[in-house]
């Protein structure tokens, strides 16, 4: 099997990654690779498994609503690229 | 010189922490350049510590642990220390915060040296994908030493610590240390907080030491492991002493020996060596079982479909604005996501971010996703049938000694099944080890791998103790 | 505005209320609003490397309770989930969400419709999720700035089904909503300020038809007026795409208040794929019959069962009964007053006229009213006792409205006291028939109507003070004696 070209465009969208164009068709290949090894899962019958999530199986905990005031604004800041008056910056988002 | 060894020696102050600690860092300065293992050396901190080691030994406020010089695989956050996962996203990043597992080391004293060298983001089998460098393995720096905690491995393996600590999440600290002759323990699922360890893959990853013996690793285990309230994946189980639990001998234990893990082309060294290792267990009083894991060839491919998918996801918060790698003069939001991520991120790292980002796609989930935790059901299933019957079992840790250099590095299936033995573990949440039981004709080490039931580090690291009381494999080190 | 008669319209409500825990869902930070920028954030809410979630109990708790008052199910194994999407508002790049295990399914509520006839809505699902952070674009060239405060606050995200047929059914089931939440005091319900956000999925259908129609989304509708206006818009606007033989387009479109219509949103990521799988930070949430039990034990008497009890228990009518349950401190204002003494009808009255009338023409809610609800009822007891006539009580009241005071230091400080002393009646009453022979006469001769006018004579004398039921029988006395 061998996903088409176009797909791994739409998926590189979706994962915000850009690929060139003349990287393409190897990694194309590549993924179809990686793809056909995976498809192996389909000698099995697994109508009735339960899937697994989690690899041990236990309930959430939950924690106290106690507010842990750290006021760290500015050791959260400090790795940021781009700050301005506080904020974290970005190019202009256009809704 | 063990780490046991070393805190009798600081315990009777016949050595200071501070003279430790200048020994490894000068050490470190004269092999890190050939062999790579740390990306970064933290001088001031370790010698700071050093002195509040000796304080503490002197104050009689020590723990066994308080002025061991030890590694930590770059992925644990460590406060205003540079933390890069292998990463040019994370090149400049310095956490505001401390992971747990540093947290309890700094706690009980002991002097961290510095950031281990790692495959990038953790997604490697070789520490080739580093964007620092490729680390080499200290038996012949041709060779790689395996991955991903491969810095970690060789900076023991060179003697650069006492110990270190690295992170599995299909092999990561068991492959490597295979391959540097090392003795290496993924544990149980949530035995040791992953609260500041930069994800990879969630359900996957786990922290665990590396050392010299099995007794040393004890030592760091009960250091770090123990339930974490800011992880709400780590178990709420007691603490058992590892280091009281070692035994000596194994009568009345039962090991089993799946069929499925001596496939007819394992590597011949390797087969001999478990063989005779086999007879070790025998002489000390364990008996050996055959078993079944009837779903182990499925656990590459399941594994491939979900810690790819956690790791697209987990991911996603690299995208240039609180902090990591922006690019330069975004011309829009779209831009700076794109090209940001495409420069920070390496080969590797992009590919599985890719594979993840379509096994999760609509129309796919249910093919992959869905399909292969239905798998990894099947698998877990088949080791907890197993442990109906034996008390531990016994495995190859790898399907070849330590390769070359550049050997795999463009053909990613290759490097996948170097994880061959290593994965279905972590799918099934167990606590496994690797120690060293042999050596190829080229003296390059030779591990093999032991499984024990969910929570039962304690029988893993006394089988371990027992075995390494008998043999003289993992006392064997590189030529300096 | 209203719409073409030959279609319906097929309404659902995605409703998002912010709940009010103290700090946010998954850390330690505080939820309060209005804070400085990024002054309430941490390494685990703004997605730093490594750091993981630990759930919230109250959320926990609030979600119950909200479950249980919508008739519910509660699951007993829930499961997060992440819903993956790129946004700067969003530092983790996903959403921690429930997906396919959500804690509560099919719920219902009942609203009134304008005609009074009641009608049953299904809630389909409610779930637990983070809030984003905010995205601030005006004034900044060339650049947004990003504030994650808001990350991480805890939501409910309740979806109904598509049961409302009319922008009115679709304000009422808000209404509705709203009170429910308000009375179980775990949402503010604020929707101008943004803790409780709706979006609408409308389309529409010739009636008879069974077929769904395309549907689109309308977002930003900050008050239930603009919902309800949204709705209208939008189906108008649908109806004539499809008489003029066009087709709906399936998009999410932005209403403007200040325009009175919606626009599609731009720039909205190509064709979304939000890649939903299982939380993998996060275990199952189980939660055992117990803990549902217990908080059903503390449950607070909800609108619903509150306006019954008014009907059955204190004989109120079922109008006065909606209005004074319609939110949750209105019938505990109404309450308090009947713990005082005063009789429900009575305080009812008083309530749905006098007081609210008066905050009506001032603009403030119940919770801002000066009369307190002890006084109110202290004021009616003094009528119900004959201290006071009703028309002092006015009087009382108006200067209770002003200053807050209590009725009994008003009544005393301004004389106010109604007179009952028959003797002194008497001499009044004396008094005026004697200044109005005319009148007196008139009554002798069978115009019984007079009597009003010589009531209102002794009143007058008395500055109403005079009790009205001694003046009547004393004047029917003297005057057919
Ligand atoms: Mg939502
Ligand atoms: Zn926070």
């Amino acid at each position: 099997m061998s996903i088409p070209i176009e797909t791994v465009r739409h998926v590189a969208a979706l994962a915000r990654l850009h690929v060139d164009e003349a990287t393409l068709p190897a990694l194309t290949e590549q993924l179809s690779n990686i793809l056909n090894l995976v498809n192996q899962l389909n000698e099995l019958d697994t109508q009735d498994v339960v899937p697994m999530s989690h690899a041990v199986d236990m309930p959430t905990p939950e924690r106290p609503d106690i507010v842990v005031n750290t006021q760290r604004k500015e050791a959260l800041l400090a790795n940021a690229p781009d700050v301005a008056q506080g904020h974290f910056q970005v190019p202009k988002i256009i809704e | 010189m063990t780490l046991v060894q070393a805190a009798s020696l600081l315990r009777t102050r016949q050595i200071s922490a501070q003279e430790l600690t200048t020994a490894f860092l000068e050490r470190i300065q004269r092999l890190n350049p050939i062999i790579n293992a740390f990306i970064t050396v933290d001088h001031e901190g370790a010698m700071q510590a050093a002195k509040q080691a000796d304080a503490r030994l002197n104050n009689g406020t020590a723990t066994p642990m308080t002025g061991i010089p030890i590694g930590v695989k770059d992925l644990f956050c460590t406060e205003n220390l540079t933390t890069t996962c292998g990463s040019k996203m994370l090149a400049q990043f310095r956490p505001p915060y401390e992971s747990t597992v540093t947290r309890k080391l700094k706690e009980a004293g002991a002097v961290i040296l510095g950031k281990t060298n790692m495959d990038e983001f953790a997604m490697g089998s070789s520490n080739e994908t580093s964007f620092f460098g490729p680390v080499k393995n200290p038996w012949d720096i041709s060779r790689i030493p395996g991955g991903s905690s491969g810095g970690s491995a060789a900076a023991l393996a060179a003697q650069l610590a006492l110990a270190t600590i690295g992170s599995d999440t299909g092999g990561s600290i068991r492959q490597p240390a295979a391959l540097t002759g090392i003795t290496g323990l993924k544990p149980t699922y949530g035995r040791v907080s992953r609260s500041g360890m930069i994800a990879f893959a969630s359900s996957l990853d786990q922290a665990g030491p590396m050392a010299w013996s099995a007794a040393d690793a004890a030592m760091v285990l009960h250091t770090i492991a123990g339930y974490d309230p800011l992880d709400s994946t780590s178990i709420q189980a007691d603490v058992p002493d590892y280091v009281n639990a070692l035994a000596t001998r194994m009568d009345g234990i039962r090991i089993g020996i799946p069929t499925e893990y001596r496939p007819d082309n394992l590597n011949a060294e390797i087969q001999k060596a478990l063989t005779e290792a086999e007879q070790t267990f025998r002489d000390l009083g364990a008996s050996l079982v055959p078993i079944s894991l009837p779903h182990t060839r499925y656990a590459i491919p399941t594994y491939y479909i979900i810690a790819p998918a956690e790791a697209s996801s987990n991911l996603a918060r690299y995208d240039g604005i609180r902090f990591g790698y922006r690019c330069d003069d975004p011309k829009d939001l779209k831009d700076m996501y794109t090209r940001s991520r495409n420069e920070g991120f390496g080969a590797e790292v992009k590919r599985r971010i890719m594979l993840g980002t379509y096994v999760l796609s609509s129309g796919y989930y249910d093919a992959y996703y869905r399909k292969a935790q239905k798998v990894r059901r099947l698998i877990a299933d088949d080791f907890h049938q197993a442990f109906q019957h034996v008390d531990l079992i016994l495995t190859p840790t790898t399907p070849t000694t330590a390769f070359p250099l550049g050997d795999k590095i463009d053909d990613p299936i290759a490097m996948y099944l170097s994880d061959l033995f290593t994965i279905s573990v972590n799918l099934a949440g167990l606590p496994a080890m690797s120690i060293p039981c042999g050596a190829d004709q080229l003296g390059l080490p030779i591990g093999m791998q032991m499984i024990a039931p969910i929570l039962k580090e304690d029988k893993l690291l006394s089988a371990a103790h027992a075995f390494q009381t008998a043999t003289p494999w993992h006392q064997r080190k590189p030529e300096p | 505005m209203s719409h073409d008669p030959l279609y319906e319209m097929v309404i659902g409500l995605e409703v998002h209320a912010q709940m009010r825990t103290r700090s946010k869902i998954f850390c330690g930070c505080s939820t309060t609003f209005g804070a400085e920028a990024n002054t309430q954030i941490c390494p685990v809410c703004a997605a730093f490397p490594g750091v993981l979630p630990v759930l919230n109990t109250e959320l926990v708790q609030m979600a119950i309770k909200t479950g249980l008052a919508v008739h519910g199910k509660i699951r007993e194994k829930s499961e997060f989930s992440r819903k993956n999407y790129f946004y700067p508002d969003l530092p983790a790049g996903y959403q921690i969400s429930q997906f396919e295990l959500p804690i509560i399914e099919q719920g219902e509520l009942t609203i009134e419709r304008d005609d009074g006839s009641h009608k049953r809505i299904g809630i389909t699902r409610i779930h637990m999720e983070v809030d984003a952070g905010k995205s601030l674009h005006e004034g900044i060239q060339g650049a947004s700035w990003i504030d994650l405060n808001r990350t991480g606050t805890p939501l409910l995200e309740i979806v109904s089904e598509p049961d409302l047929s009319t922008p009115q059914e679709a304000g009422a089931y808000l209404k509705k909503l709203r009170a429910i939440l308000r009375y179980l005091q775990v949402c503010d319900g604020n929707m101008e300020e943004g803790s409780l956000r709706c979006d609408a999925n409308v389309s529409v259908r010739r009636h008879g038809h069974t077929k769904l129609g395309t549907r689109t989304e309308l977002k930003n509708l900050n008050s239930i007026r603009n919902v309800m206006r949204a709705i209208e818009y939008e189906a108008n606007r649908q109806i004539d795409i499809l008489e003029s033989g066009g087709s709906i387009v399936q998009e999410t479109r932005l209403w403007d208040a200040n325009i009175n219509a919606s626009r599609p949103m731009r720039n909205k990521e190509e064709a979304h794929d939000y890649r939903y799988f299982p939380e993998p930070d996060l275990p199952p949430l189980v939660i055992t019959q117990q803990r549902i039990d217990a908080v059903a034990q503390h449950l607070p008497e909800l609108p619903d069962a509150k306006r019954q009890r008014f009907v059955r228990d204190l004989g109120l009518s079922e109008y006065d009964a909606g209005v004074l349950t319609a939110t949750r401190e209105m019938a505990m204002f109404f309450e308090e007053s009947v713990q005082q003494g005063a009789h429900p009808k009575t305080a009812a009255n008083w309530i749905s006229v006098e007081l609210l009338g008066r905050l009506n023409r001032e603009n403030l809610e119940i919770e801002q009213s000066k009369v307190s609800p002890n006084h109110l009822g202290r004021l009616i007891t003094l009528i119900q006792n004959n201290e006071i006539s009703g028309k002092i009580a006015k009087q009382v009241f108006d200067i209770m409205f002003e200053t807050g005071a209590n009725p009994e230091t008003i009544v005393q400080e301004h004389g106010l006291k109604q007179v009952s002393d028959t003797g002194a009646i008497e001499s009044i009453i004396a008094q005026v028939l004697a200044d109005n022979p005319q009148q007196v006469q008139q009554y002798r001769e069978g115009k019984t109507k007079v009597m009003g006018f010589l009531v209102g004579q002794v009143m007058k004398a008395t500055q109403g003070k005079a009790n009205p039921t001694a003046v009547n029988a004393i004047l029917q006395d003297k005057l057919t004696g």
